[in-house]
């Protein structure tokens, strides 16, 4: 997992590197102050040599300054290296993710990948700037601190030592203690905010029902809950400061007891007495910031488990090496075709031995109820998902030896749950194909249906689509999906379920336009209504996975009862042209 | 927002916590500033030490240690009592800020269950969670950690000042001197840095947006090819996050440093100034005192360290509790109703309330003259030239008048916009009308509780808004006391009993997150069960937009027709089929009826419901 993360720092290594070497800089000259000051006590103030104190001041003075200068640059050069690697990291990301397979998709949720990608890489860029700081300025300040007050009394240092052992004992068993305790508020914490969530959009349900004070109670009896778990911990945390305090004072009366007596009998001077105040507030000081650091570090290791997750994910379908790039036409073929989205035989299928030819240039229709394999089976058309059995064929080549992106360009899909982004109508054409025209742009609109609507809009095509297309109807946005994969100028053109907000007549028009403007395009479209399908050169109905029949309109009317059940049904509410 | 208002949600924070802790408040303040005045008397201590006991002792030859030893036991008390006082005020500390942490969480939620729809309408829900996560976060810094270091700090900074003073003014100024030095450095910084913060802030707004869109349509991505292009526009934003967030963190690193060395070089001048003083004999300078000066001197500028860094946490929380006040603020739904529903049974011709169930319901209705009327609660609602729009700029619905007789299906159809849904906020009083007037049972609505009004009114919303929780509980959400007999038959007469019991674990599966697991159609056989189990005279029915299969179309569509058996119905139509068969159906246009009938007069009208029907027109 470390060597994941560590492979994102690149071109940032230079300023990983730099940081620890001026914090330890820094270190040496703060830790030279308290020993200088020492000396000034001692030869400048105790012998009364003027130059001496003079002296000694200077370098003291020399070494705050240095100290201040390298500090300074240390977390400049932190700064750009956390924050570099933090960039890195969502770089590293999105682009794998760009890589993904739908199947790939299916496992994340798109907020779960939003979070990985912001949250996630926030902890670690705070986590790891923490790591080439405070983690190396700690340590190493202790060590420094504890050589000073050895070498001014090795009794002391070894006191120190049993103290400083004794309180490391106590901050990180509480730790320990306390980290399962705030581990359960947590989670308890993600229920209250779900509670929340769905209570704020849920508000009209609550109020219908006249829930609000059923829901108050959850809400409180749940927050109470909170509030004595998080007690439970506060309790044992908030014995932190004393025992630190504790810690303190009792290195300091020590220091007095016996560095008196070394001073009185004269193995220790006055200056260096002082100095020790210094260097064991600043010995447990440290110690203290270390054992928040690796509260931090521990914090983040969820973190990095998901972002590392994400940037290994190997995307289940891979482009074949120097695979064909040329698609000759548009003829599909699925040949004793299986499939479900494990990808495994020994799981059941949602695909099961389908059989079908769709000649270059017709139309096919496809109709089925929900969970019959619509969805899947034109999906395995332009390769968003692998056959589990059997093989599909475009322009007479496996789809497995095409080139992905060459395949993907001559197969348009339009999905069912479709979206638009934000940006210009132009913006959202170009999608389709990166150098067209206004008029080519206008051509396109024009057959799915949408040229009319655009035009009336303020700002024609310069029209701004808010996120997610909210600022046009339904219908209205279909028809923009639907011209946006009419700019690919593909082979075969898949529509899924994509008209169903439009109406009958639109989408009668749409389809005329298709026949007549782009007859050589092989078209395939799944519909709910009939009615969308019925003038189809073929249709093809599924029933559970399988291939219910095949046929014209006329055909299936006489030798499908699906088919006919649903027809028939449809009439009844359906056009009233033709009952 | 300003820092008026910042002050503003702070002080209210403090008058808040003053109110409920008035004892303990008073009780942490002075141990904070007795463990304050402990640490302080420590650092003294040195110049008894040194002048006291080391040099006298030094001269004797044959020091005697006890005394020395007695004021070490002196002192050891001392601590020994700020111990105990840090432990107390920081024990103390727990209970006022979880508390206070604990009453704000659940005064939040409570007062928002009481606030009007609009404001669920009007406000980004991502923005109200936000209060609840991460300004009552910012709050909990405040009390918890921020509000006592300040003061502790503070009082650190006066104990050390005035006996410093004591002991020797002159040296005294340059300490004073360099902490002014460091807190202008600091200030300086901390302003810069919150400058580049707010810019890394708006970045990573942007960042997040970006990615967000992107996700949402990933699938898109693929199906056009647009991987490199979209890792392209990613670089960009994600380049300038980085820029904003190097500056920001840049000035936040250097701030720890710059501090810590001016203290430094603060403690150096000491050093210095006071070994002049001593060498040429100067206002009485000792060793002791320039050992207990420089150790006064770190226990000044640690407080300004810390304090400085306080800064910006405060800002955080008085910007939190500003937000978190402002929902407090927010006016609740106000109901002047006072028309209650209560039981009722019949006796010779006129009804009696009562407390047992009887399957009859009356509006008890109080009569100004104090005498109280029973109305029989049948389902008769008429609307009376209603005007109503969500602003007063914009109306929405204009002189709409209907009647709807106990058992009536009236079905309203129209354009995206027409203000189909709108009726349904108008009803249950989501919303209340501008002019106009709307009767159940005769009585005006404004006169009814509006907790008794929704009761007696049944809603089936295009968002089904499940909850997490089991199956059987998101039915009883429509009757809280349900037996479990009552849901399933409510399940059955929903046509939802079937796929349920197909579930691994029937009505006991749990749904997680608004009910990502089932269907559509599933979650909408749910909502019609749950709306089953309350068993109103009068229903709502918002059909969903979306398109469901032929098949499971079927079951909600029967789910609904035996729902609505007996009940006065409202349908907001999105599909002509399920209505045809209604007693009245109202096509709107821009807010207006225009037209209104039964499906066989409008279609002799050849006009909007005919184009409607035959398909030329769109409706959403």
């Amino acid at each position: 997992m470390l060597k994941v993360l560590l492979a994102q720092i690149k071109e940032y290594k230079a300023d990983s590197i730099k940081t620890p070497i001026l914090v330890m800089g820094e270190v040496v000259f703060d830790i030279l102050i308290p020993f200088l000051m020492a000396r000034l006590v001692d030869d400048g103030i105790n012998k009364g040599d003027m130059q001496t104190t003079w002296l000694y001041a200077g370098f003291m003075l020399l070494c705050a300054i240095i100290a201040l200068v390298l500090g300074g640059l240390s977390g400049k050069y932190a700064a750009a290296a956390s924050c570099g690697f933090a960039k890195n990291l969502r770089d590293a990301e999105f682009r794998n993710i760009q890589n993904f397979a739908f199947e790939d998709m299916d496992k994340y949720s798109t907020g779960g990948l939003i979070t990985r990608m912001t949250t996630d890489v926030t902890n670690l860029q705070m986590a790891y700037q923490m790591v080439i700081r405070v983690a190396v300025r700690t340590p190493f300040m202790m060590l420094a601190s504890l050589f000073m007050i050895f070498s001014a009394s090795a009794r002391l240092g070894w006191i120190i030592v049993v103290i400083l052992i004794l309180l490391a004992f106590v901050i990180f068993g509480m730790m320990k203690l306390v980290h399962p305790i705030f581990m359960k508020m947590f989670k308890k914490y993600d229920k209250l905010n779900e509670f929340t969530q769905e209570n704020i959009s849920g508000i009209r349900a609550v109020k219908s029902f006249v829930r609000e004070d059923y829901e108050i109670d959850h809400f409180d009896t749940t927050s109470k809950d909170i509030y004595n778990i998080n007690k439970k911990a506060e309790k044992l945390l908030v014995l932190n400061q004393p025992v630190m305090q504790l810690a303190v004072y009792s290195s300091i009366l020590l220091i007095c007891w016996i560095g008196a007596q070394q001073v009185v009998e004269g193995s220790m001077q006055v200056g260096s007495l002082m100095s020790l105040f210094t260097y064991i507030m600043t010995l447990l000081m440290s110690l203290m910031m270390f054992s928040m650091v690796f509260i931090q570090i521990i914090m983040s290791m969820a973190s990095a488990r998901r972002v590392v997750d994400v940037i290994t994910q190997v995307s289940s379908l891979q482009s074949p090496a120097n695979g064909i790039t040329t698609v000759k036409d548009g003829e599909v073929q699925f040949d004793h075709v299986s499939f479900n989205y494990a990808g495994d035989p020994a799981d059941p299928y949602i695909l099961e031995d389908v059989n079908v030819t769709i000649p270059s240039g017709s139309s096919f229709g496809i109709l089925g109820a929900t969970g019959s394999g619509k969805t899947s089976f034109v999906q395995l058309i332009p390769r968003l998902y692998d056959t589990t059995k059997g093989s599909v064929l475009v322009g007479g080549v496996d789809v497995r030896n095409y080139d992905l992106e060459d395949l993907r360009n001559n197969v348009a899909m339009v999905l069912q749950k479709n979206v638009l982004f934000s940006g210009s109508i132009i913006d959202n054409m170009r999608w389709g194909a990166e150098d067209a025209t206004l008029d080519e742009i206008r051509e396109a609109c024009r057959l799915a249906q949408a040229d009319e609507f655009i035009q009336k809009m303020p700002d024609k095509y310069d029209t701004y689509i808010e996120q997610g297309g909210s600022n046009v109807s339904g219908g209205q946005r279909q028809r923009l999906t639907i011209a946006r994969a009419l700019l690919k100028k593909p082979k075969i053109l898949i529509l899924d379920d994509s008209t169903s907000a439009v109406d009958t007549r639109t989408d009668q028009l749409i389809r005329e336009a298709f026949q007549t403007k782009i007859p050589n395009t092989t078209r395939i479209i799944i519909s709910q209504r009939v009615s969308s399908i019925q003038d189809s050169d073929m249709i093809m109905v599924l029933d559970e996975g399988r291939v219910a029949a095949t046929g014209t309109h006329e055909e299936l009317l006489k030798t499908c009862p699906i088919y006919r059940q649903t027809y028939e049904q449809q009439q009844k509410g359906g056009d009233f042209d033709e009952q | 927002m300003n820092s008026n208002q910042n002050k503003g949600g702070l002080k209210r924070v403090f008058s808040l916590v003053w109110k409920n802790y008035r004892i303990q408040v008073v009780a942490v303040v002075c141990l904070i500033l007795f463990s304050a005045l402990a640490n302080v008397l420590g650092s003294t201590f040195l110049q008894t030490l040194i002048d006291q006991y080391i040099t006298p002792l030094s001269t004797q030859a044959n020091p005697d240690f006890g005394s020395l030893l007695k004021a070490i036991a002196g002192m050891a008390g001392i601590y020994l009592a700020g111990i105990l006082a840090t432990w107390s005020w920081a024990r103390l500390m727990v209970n006022i800020s979880l508390g206070t942490l604990n009453d704000v969480r659940e005064d939040l939620f409570s007062h928002m269950e009481t606030l009007p729809i609009s404001y669920f309408d009007t406000h980004a829900h991502g923005d109200i969670m936000s209060i609840y996560t991460n300004d009552t976060d910012t709050l909990r810094q405040l009390i918890s950690q921020s509000a006592p270091q300040v003061l502790s700090s503070g009082a650190q900074i006066v104990f050390v000042l005035v006996s410093m003073f004591i002991m020797n003014w002159q040296l005294a100024l340059v300490t004073v001197v360099m902490g002014g030095v460091m807190l202008y450095a600091s200030r300086f910084i901390s302003s810069r840095s919150g400058r580049y913060f707010r810019e890394q802030q708006k970045q990573l707004g942007a960042v997040n947006g970006f990615i967000e869109e992107m996700m949402e349509g990933q699938r898109v991505v693929k199906v056009f090819t647009h991987e490199k292009k979209s890792v392209e526009d990613f670089d960009e934003v994600n380049d300038r996050l980085c820029d904003a967030s190097t500056n920001a963190n840049k000035f936040a690193n250097i701030l720890m440093p710059i501090c810590m060395n001016i203290g430094y070089i603060s403690y150096v001048l000491t050093a210095l100034v006071g070994a002049l003083f001593a060498i040429n004999g100067m206002f009485g300078m000792t060793l002791g005192t320039i050992a207990a000066f420089l150790q006064l001197n770190r226990s000044f500028n640690n407080p300004i360290v810390q304090i400085s860094q306080q800064v910006n946490a405060v800002v955080m929380a008085g910007a939190g509790a500003q937000r978190i006040f402002a929902l407090l603020d927010t006016p609740s739904e106000v109901d002047k109703g006072i028309v209650t529903l209560v039981r009722a049974r019949e006796e010779n011709g006129h009804w009696v309330e009562t407390q047992e169930y009887t399957g009859h319901w009356c509006w008890k209705h109080p009569r100004p003259n104090g005498e109280t009327q029973l109305v029989e609660l049948k389902g008769d609602v008429r609307f009376d030239d209603v005007n109503f729009g969500y602003t007063k700029k914009k109306q929405i619905l204009h002189d709409i008048s209907l009647f709807a007789k106990p058992g009536q299906k009236i079905a309203f159809v129209g354009a995206t916009g027409a203000g189909k849904t709108t009726i349904t906020n108008l009803i249950n009083r989501f919303y209340d009308i501008q002019s106009g007037m709307i009767t159940y049972d005769g009585i005006d609505i404004k006169l009814i509780k509006k907790d008794d009004l929704r009761h007696s009114l049944g809603i089936v919303l295009q968002d089904t808004n499940l909850f997490s929780g089991t199956i059987m509980d998101n039915i009883r959400f429509g009757k809280l006391d349900a037996t479990d007999e009552e849901c399933i038959a409510a399940a059955k007469l929903a046509r939802a009993d079937d796929f349920i019991r197909h579930l691994d674990h029937g009505y006991e599966t749990v749904i997680e997150g608004s009910g990502d697991s089932l269907s559509q159609g599933q979650r909408q056989l749910i909502a019609i069960a749950r709306a089953a189990v309350a068993n109103p005279p009068v229903l709502i029915l918002d059909e969903a937009t979306s398109s469901i299969d032929t098949r499971t179309e079927r079951l909600v569509q029967e789910g609904m027709d035996r729902l609505m058996k007996g009940r006065t119905t409202f349908v907001i139509a999105h599909r002509l089929s399920t209505i045809m068969n209604s007693d009245a159906i109202m096509v709107l246009d821009n807010g207006r009826i225009i037209e209104r009938g039964d499906h066989d007069d409008l279609i002799e009208q050849k006009g909007t419901y005919y184009q409607l029907y035959t398909g030329k027109l769109e409706m959403d």
